[in-house]
């Protein structure tokens, strides 16, 4: 297993090498959002009621006199203006940051009752990216966050896959009148401005909902959103597929239509859609964290990379501190890194898409 | 010609009434409505939202309600918004002339500067120039509208350079017609340069590398070893072979012109349809979304058909095929 990804990713590297570092980030993404009650030093509710919207601390290794200290160390932060939120770095404060240290309980894999953290301070604050205005740790919510911009893109793509693949293939399959209502169906399907059917799905739904369905919500709305571009060219290359003589002699041994579709005609889409899936994952992480952006989606306490944003929308909380965009700017690596796999993975199969 | 448009004309209706069927039933399938929120108000009786639904015919069958919309709609008459008491047509004229507005003047500069950089990327292709080209289109794409939006915003504030919210200038009435121009555009600067950014970096790759693959192809060889100046190859062989993709797109602009910008609009505050779409979908107004979603879809289906009409005078062969009826 192990043995096979390294070979492939080998393959991709030469292919095209940033495909492959995309891999790697991703994968390593995916283990900080396993590992994410671990990683974060604070859990994402802590909040630290004393120092809402500090800036980050930033982990030094020179102190202010230019002395080099083996173990990094961050300042304190005082808060001098309480109505602008103004913080000055008091200097005679030092936090040594070390590995392992004891913080906040947490429940790792969820069942697991620890308070080990991969790294923190003893005494002092260590805020990496900042706080947001209820004085929580941006850099924590940050990794938990991963947990469901990462999640969404891979669920939303396997449902909706699931059925634009079924109903394409059944479509370019059967031809004739199946295939002229499915076409039918699919383009008053498309004929909604997405944005606009996202909100209106969305209001089917309370809006207050318990974290874990609303995100369920989430995921379906934006796969019954997503599938009908996809079966649509998948209907296209099924329409060649099953004028093969393979499709024609599994009929002639006695393969179901089923079994057809499902082990020779499906099979042949298979290079094609592992990249539209790779290209369409950012699709889905910017439906959730539109949805959330604009207060529809995950809800408060819970972090998404889209409703820490949220905050931005206030231009004075914006101006006066920026780092509440950050993860605005995970939000792009992450897509960035999809967006690179994908094109890698199309040099890597050879295939042509249009677009 | 005329036989074929109105072929296509007649094939819009089902997916039109479809598509407001589907929204009529998701509205109603939502719990509560409209009048939900004034029944929680004290001061207005029972009576009187009942006498609000029947003038609303909220009180029928389903299908009857939906019915009388579409034959209303069919003459665009939308009805009236529960929250602003207003002929919804009126209220959606407001929202979409500064929409259009956005939309357009984002669709003309993104076209403008993406398809001469995309050819010129295709030509270089490899060298530095391309390079930076693609760069820049990977970043454009990546990066999320919103997340944009919120830079400039950003940008905005700090500089004081660009207004934040607003459309024009208080002192616009006074101001001679080209500073009007100036005005307009100085103030939707921040949402127009998400906007932009974000489709001339789709539009790009797909020009770049349509004109790569078209370069790539005998008939170019041909038209160079024959001696043809390389640039009328470009343009006057390849590019036009490779437009059929642009126009298939140019539709697809044409059909995001109401909604594309809908994100991009609530966070700058722009007063276009986005935040009343917003609004009347989490307020329940019935009728304005329907309204809404109505004239989108239909906006949609006419971009696709100009679409297919544009490459159907592009190409001949699709003409003769689909316009003419010709057996090629």
């Amino acid at each position: 297993m192990f043995k096979a990804f390294s070979f492939f990713l080998e393959g991709l590297y030469r292919k095209s090498p940033s495909a492959a570092y995309s891999l790697v980030f991703l994968l390593f993404l995916y283990f900080v959002a396993f590992f994410a009650d671990f990683i974060a030093p604070y859990p994402y509710d802590v909040q630290f009621r004393h120092y809402p919207y500090c800036p980050p601390t930033p982990i030094h290794f020179f102190d202010e006199k230019g002395n080099f200290h083996l173990r990094p160390f961050v300042y304190g932060h005082k808060l001098v203006d309480p109505v602008e939120k103004r913080y000055a770095v008091d200097y005679s404060k030092k936090y040594p940051v070390y590995l392992f240290v004891r913080g906040e309980p947490h429940y790792l894999f969820g069942f697991i009752k620890t308070d080990v953290h991969l790294f923190g301070t003893k005494g002092g604050h260590l805020f990496l990216f900042g706080t947001d205005r209820l004085g929580r740790d941006i850099f924590s919510r940050l990794v938990y966050g991963t947990r469901i911009s990462l999640t969404i893109g891979l669920i939303g793509v396997f449902i909706s896959f699931s059925i634009g693949l079924l109903v394409g293939s059944i479509a370019g399959y059967f031809g004739g009148i199946v295939d002229s209502v499915i076409m039918r169906l699919i383009e008053i399907l498309m004929a909604f401005p997405a944005f606009y059917l996202m909100l209106a799905l969305r209001s089917m739904f309370p809006i207050d909902m318990p974290s874990v369905l609303v995100f369920l919500v989430i995921v379906v709305i934006l796969s019954l959103i997503g599938w009908a571009g996809l079966s649509r060219v998948i209907r296209g290359m099924v329409l060649s597929i099953r004028e093969n003589d393979f499709v024609k002699a599994a009929r002639v041994l006695g393969g179901s239509h089923l079994y057809v579709i499902l082990r020779h005609v499906i099979p042949n889409t298979l290079s094609y859609v592992i990249i539209a899936a790779t290209l369409s994952v950012p699709g889905y992480i910017l439906g959730e964290a539109a949805l959330s952006l604009i207060g529809l989606g995950i809800q408060e306490p819970f972090p998404s990379w889209g409703n820490m944003l949220s905050e931005a929308e206030n231009v004075h909380v914006l101006s006066a501190h920026p780092w509440v965009l950050v993860s605005g700017v995970a939000i792009s690596l992450v897509i960035i890194a999809f967006n690179l796999l994908g094109d890698g993975l199309r040099d890597y199969f050879d295939v042509k898409l249009e677009r | 010609m005329f036989k074929y448009l109105l072929r296509r004309l007649l094939q819009m209706v089902p997916i039109v009434v479809g598509m407001t069927f589907v929204s009529f039933l998701i509205i109603k399938l939502a719990p509560g409505d409209y009048f939900t929120q004034l029944e929680l108000n004290p001061s207005i009786s029972k009576e009187t939202i009942e006498e609000l639904k029947r003038l609303y015919g909220l009180d029928q069958n389903l299908f009857v309600q939906y019915f009388k919309w579409l034959v209303n709609a069919l003459q665009f008459n939308l009805g009236y918004s529960f929250a602003y008491h207003k002929p919804v047509l009126d209220l959606i004229g407001e929202r979409l002339l500064n929409t259009l507005e956005l939309t357009l003047t984002s669709f003309f500069l993104s076209w403008l500067i993406a398809v001469p950089l995309g050819i010129v990327a295709g030509v270089y292709r490899g060298k530095l120039l391309d390079r930076a080209i693609t760069l820049f289109s990977l970043f454009g794409i990546s990066v999320p509208n919103f997340f944009l939006a919120f830079l400039f915003m950003y940008f905005a504030a700090k500089t004081g350079l660009f207004p934040i919210g607003g459309v024009v200038s208080q002192n616009y009435d006074y101001l001679p017609w080209w500073a009007k121009i100036l005005d307009r555009l100085w103030h939707m600067a921040v949402p127009l340069s998400v906007l932009v950014i974000g489709s001339i970096a789709g539009l790009l790759r797909l020009v770049r590398s349509t004109i790569i693959d078209e370069l790539n192809k005998d008939y170019v060889k041909v038209a160079i070893a024959k001696g043809l100046p390389y640039r009328a190859v470009v343009m006057k062989h390849a590019f036009r072979n490779a437009l059929n993709p642009f126009l298939t797109l140019i539709g697809f602009d044409i059909a995001g012109l109401l909604s594309g910008a809908a994100l991009v609009e609530i966070i700058t505050a722009w007063p276009g349809m986005g935040r009343l779409m917003f609004e009347a979908v989490m307020s329940q107004d019935l009728f304005l979304v329907m309204g809404s979603l109505y004239i989108g879809g239909i906006m949609l289906v006419i971009g696709n058909l100009i679409a297919d009409l544009l490459i159907a005078l592009n190409d001949p062969r699709i003409r003769e095929k689909e316009v003419e009826g010709r057996v090629v």
